[in-house]
């Protein structure tokens, strides 16, 4: 465990991405090959459900410190993290006398920790104030981590597997390829995960996600047209559909197996031919028949995968449907190595001979110069799409996100000018920061408050708003501070929806701070009209513009 | 920075307290004020006599026609203030103002930090300036002195401020220097010039590597050096001084200096804040340090509830820091507290915010 928190402690202060990588390679070389497993799992989405909810570990850490209920909470608005924050209160090795130093493995955490969950709140109290009682600082901010969440020091998916690679010297994609599918840590040891012959016992596994990088220029630099396909880019979720040994696997972007969740898709385990990885948008239409296809604004879609059970309502509101792009295996092979081109034709055949009412082709954009492209572009947003894709024809099926072969080519947002009127602490790295805050547009003479944002403002402009805010309050709330409504900020958005939970009546999608209005004053802002209004603009369009297929007539 | 300047007591307070303007020291809106002796303390806008606990920039302003401070404060007063009236007296020694009579006791915060203990008609009120209550073994160390209400500070005035002793934290930068060493790196640590800069000396030149000073910090240094401090070796980083010099050495530079060009020439470089604030890793993430070393001149919430315990004060009022936090405490472990809002805490420790640069010396 002292390893751990050391690595630990070591990832969440250095800053450069290298330095992490050999921070993981040397704890690699060691650390046990049963503590190598956790590692990989903690931090490539595999942790176990949390055993203790954080509220005991509150409730037991004010009974040891003799402190109020209000100091903990204002204890905590400062550090901005639970696990943190009682690991600042707690006594440090409050029982030295017992165990000179722990020595225990954080395998042998671990499994103590998944056996938790079914033991009385007593046992639980004992076990966790215990192993208190013998850490350090550090060891009871990463123990208490294990326990309640995600540990935020910048360890993706991706380095954790070039750090693998670099330790067993494999390819970094053959090693992505090992980590995803459905292994749990106590029933893999880490030589049997590093094997080949685990991979290809395991039906389930997915393909790693080929990512487009955004276009930054402008298109004119891909060069030559005619060797590009233009998709429209879909607000769904990106998912990959796959059946082995007769069995239907659902998994999205996330690595998440979501198969229970779109009944829909359950007559695809019949029909599909064995062998298939077809990577497409999972996304809701308005009516699954017919040639064409009706997208339905993200919000249809969130409706379903927030729930445990779907209900009948759900299924006839937001039916979903899946957009299929790519086609990485078929008849059991491995298809990424051949050109888009060649896999794309394949998938024709495939999607056209099922001819499911739910299953469509992402349509291929006809275009004849990038100007043209330009001009299609600009029609997004009438069509439910995000934007347009640009992959190369004769690009293979890469591993994770690359630059080069494909593109994002998003529209540009939709925006509102609107001012700040409450303002809270972040989390984390902003914890000493007035950083979340909530907007409001006019409405006649009064305020309403209809979007929080907690981005897009550099750390000079937010250490600036926090001044503000510490000088204007007006009120405070809880951690919540009422602000002099005076700066105004126009929000950029990906879309909007109408919505029963807020005030404004709308809710917008992926809401950010795009600029800083100093030369606007609060008198200048939008009103709740103009909210309402391209919100009847988009809403009218979704789900009545009709997309159709030209490839499968062809 | 703007404050409001209107001082805020609490219920408990106001429910005692008859008329405000009785009080041996009010809080004005210039500072802590002595209508009896005509003095201020600390004050933050010109007035025709000032008292000053220590030398930091929130603390002594420029402007007043007269400074009463501790000898050792004096010559960095006369650095950063240039020429003024100063009058500066040893501890303990008792200046009389109008039958008022005015004393100094270390404050344990910096060279020369006081605590200003004022006694007018056997009333005795103290305010603590800054302070810390662990020897740092080069300010005079920290005396509790007994009084009837006592004004302290209250900068890190909630649990989670639990310091380590300084030479655990000593030990750790020195083994992060060794370490920033053998990646062939210099180590720059960022100090406040006046006060962490000194502190951090004696166990920095231990390692036996050269010590090389940011402009602010070399003046501040070279004041005290003037004055007869017996401080380790720096030398002043020049224009001149080359990379092969400065290569695998130790730099002390103020908060300024960092994300400057002027840190260009020491790369390759790793960054060691000493801070108290480094105590929450947050804060250490979002300064983009390499380490954060929580080595602080002010008290840890033990020490602030020690000195406060010390004193036998029948009133506490807290001022800068989490003062509302610090004074609920109190009342609720049966020592009468209100708060007061006043301008310090601008300083590069008290002040949790970035971007905050020093005076130019």
């Amino acid at each position: 465990m002292k390893e751990f928190a050391q690595l630990i402690m070591l990832l969440a202060t250095s800053t450069k991405t290298t330095a992490k990588l050999n921070a993981i390679v040397d704890y690699f070389s060691i650390a046990a090959d049963e503590d190598k497993i956790w590692v990989i799992a903690l931090f490539t989405g595999k942790r176990p459900k949390r055993s203790v909810n954080s509220a005991l570990l509150r409730t037991w850490c004010m009974q040891i410190t003799n402190i109020e209920p209000w100091l903990f909470e204002e204890s905590y608005h400062t550090v901005g993290d639970l696990a943190e924050t009682i690991a600042l209160l707690l006594p440090e090795r409050y029982e030295t006398e017992n165990l000179s130093d722990d020595e225990r493995s954080l395998d042998w955490y671990m499994q103590k920790l998944m056996l938790l969950g079914k033991e009385t709140d007593e046992e639980k109290e004992k076990f966790v104030t215990d192993s208190w009682s013998i850490m350090s600082v550090n060891e009871t901010f990463v123990f208490n981590k294990l326990m309640t969440g995600g540990f935020r020091i910048g360890i993706s998916q991706k380095m954790m597997v070039n750090a693998i690679a670099k330790t067993t010297e494999v390819s970094p994609s053959i090693i992505a390829h090992r980590l995803i599918g459905t292994w749990q840590p106590g029933n893999i040891t880490f030589d049997d995960l590093m094997s080949t012959e685990h991979s290809a016992a395991d039906n389930s596994k997915p393909y790693p996600f080929y990512l487009a990088y955004a276009v930054e220029d402008d298109v004119n630099v891909l060069g030559n047209p005619e060797e590009w396909q233009a998709e429209w880019k879909w607000d769904g979720i990106r998912g990959q559909i796959i059946k082995r040994n007769g069995e239907l696997f659902v998994w999205s972007r996330g690595e998440e197996l979501m198969t229970e969740k779109f009944p829909e898709y359950q007559i695809l385990e019949t029909v599909l031919p064995d062998g298939i990885a077809i990577d497409g948008e999972i996304i809701s239409l308005a009516k699954i028949e017919g040639e064409t296809f009706a997208p339905l604004p993200f919000s249809a879609l969130q409706t379903r995968i927030g729930r445990k059970n779907i209900t009948k309502k759900q299924l006839t509101e937001a039916p979903v449907g899946l957009l299929a792009y790519d086609l990485l295996e078929y008849n059991g092979e491995d298809l990424r190595e051949l050109s888009l081109t060649e896999r794309r034709k394949l998938l024709e055949q495939v999607v056209t001979d099922l001819d499911l009412p739910f299953l469509h082709l992402s349509p291929i954009i006809d275009f004849k110069d990038w100007e043209a492209l330009k001009e299609i572009r600009t029609k997004s947003r009438d069509i439910g799409s995000e934007g347009l894709m640009l992959k190369r024809k004769t690009s293979t099926y890469q591993v994770g996100r690359k630059r080069g072969d494909w593109w994002k080519w998003k529209i540009d947002p939709l925006t509102i000018d609107a001012v700040m009127i409450y303002a809270q602490k972040g989390h984390g790295r902003r914890s000493n920061l007035y950083t979340d805050y909530t907007f409001a547009v006019k409405d006649g003479d009064k305020l309403v408050s209809f979007a929080k944002a907690y981005s897009g403002l550099t750390d000079k402009e937010f250490a600036q708003v926090d001044n503000f805010v510490k000088r204007n309050s007006i009120e405070k709330f809880g951690p919540v501070r009422t602000v002099k409504p005076e700066l105004v900020f126009e929000l950029a958005f990906e879309g909007i929806a109408a919505s029963n939970r807020h005030k404004s009546g709308v809710a917008l999608r992926f809401p950010r701070m795009s600029r800083w209005r100093k030369d606007k004053k609060p008198e200048d802002i939008n009103t709740l009209d103009d909210l309402k209004a391209i919100l009847d603009h988009y809403n009218n369009q979704y789900g009545n513009t009709a997309v159709k297929n030209d490839e499968r007539n062809k | 920075m703007h404050l409001s300047l209107k001082y805020i007591v609490t219920e408990h307070w106001c429910n005692k307290c008859i008329n405000v303007s009785m009080q041996l020291i009010e809080f004005t809106e210039k500072g802590l004020f002595c209508h009896q002796g005509g003095f201020y303390i600390d004050p933050w806008k010109p007035v025709d006599k000032a008292v000053i606990t220590h030398a930091h920039s929130d603390h002594a302003r420029w402007g007043s026609k007269y400074y009463l401070c501790h000898h050792f404060t004096k010559p960095i007063l006369q650095l950063r203030l240039g020429d003024n009236n100063y009058e500066s007296i040893d501890w303990h020694q008792t200046v009389t103002m109008n039958g008022v009579n005015i004393s100094f006791y270390p404050a344990g915060h910096i060279i020369g930090s006081a605590q200003v203990r004022v006694e007018y008609k056997g009333e005795v009120w103290v305010f603590t300036g800054d302070y810390k209550t662990e020897d740092d073994g080069i300010s005079t160390p920290f005396e509790a002195v007994k009084c009837n209400v006592f004004i302290t500070e209250s900068t890190f005035g909630l649990p989670i401020y639990k310091w380590k002793p300084q030479q655990q934290i000593f030990d750790e930068m020195k083994s992060w220097i060794q370490d920033n060493k053998t990646n062939g790196k210099t180590s720059v640590f960022i100090a406040y010039s006046l006060g962490k800069a000194q502190r951090i000396l004696k166990p920095l030149a231990e390692t036996g590597l050269p010590i090389f000073a940011h402009g602010a910090v070399y003046n501040v240094h070279q004041a005290f050096v003037n004055s007869g401090w017996d401080l380790p070796l720096v030398q002043r980083v020049m224009s001149e001084t080359t990379k092969e010099e400065l290569k695998e050495s130790i730099v002390i530079a103020p908060s300024s200096a960092e994300n400057s060009p002027w840190m260009k020439r020491f790369s390759p470089y790793a960054i060691g804040i000493c801070s108290g604030w480094m105590q929450v890793r947050g804060n250490v993430r979002r300064k983009n340090a390499d380490a954060g070393f929580a080595l602080s001149d002010h008290a840890d919430w033990q020490g602030l509830l020690d000195a406060v315990k010390a004193t036998g004060a029948e009133k506490v009022y807290a001022t800068h820091g989490f003062q509302s936090a610090f004074s609920r405490y109190l009342n609720e472990i049966g020592i009468e507290a209100g708060e007061v809002k006043t301008a310090y805490g601008n300083d590069e420790e008290e002040s949790s915010a970035d971007d905050k640069t020093e005076e130019p010396l």
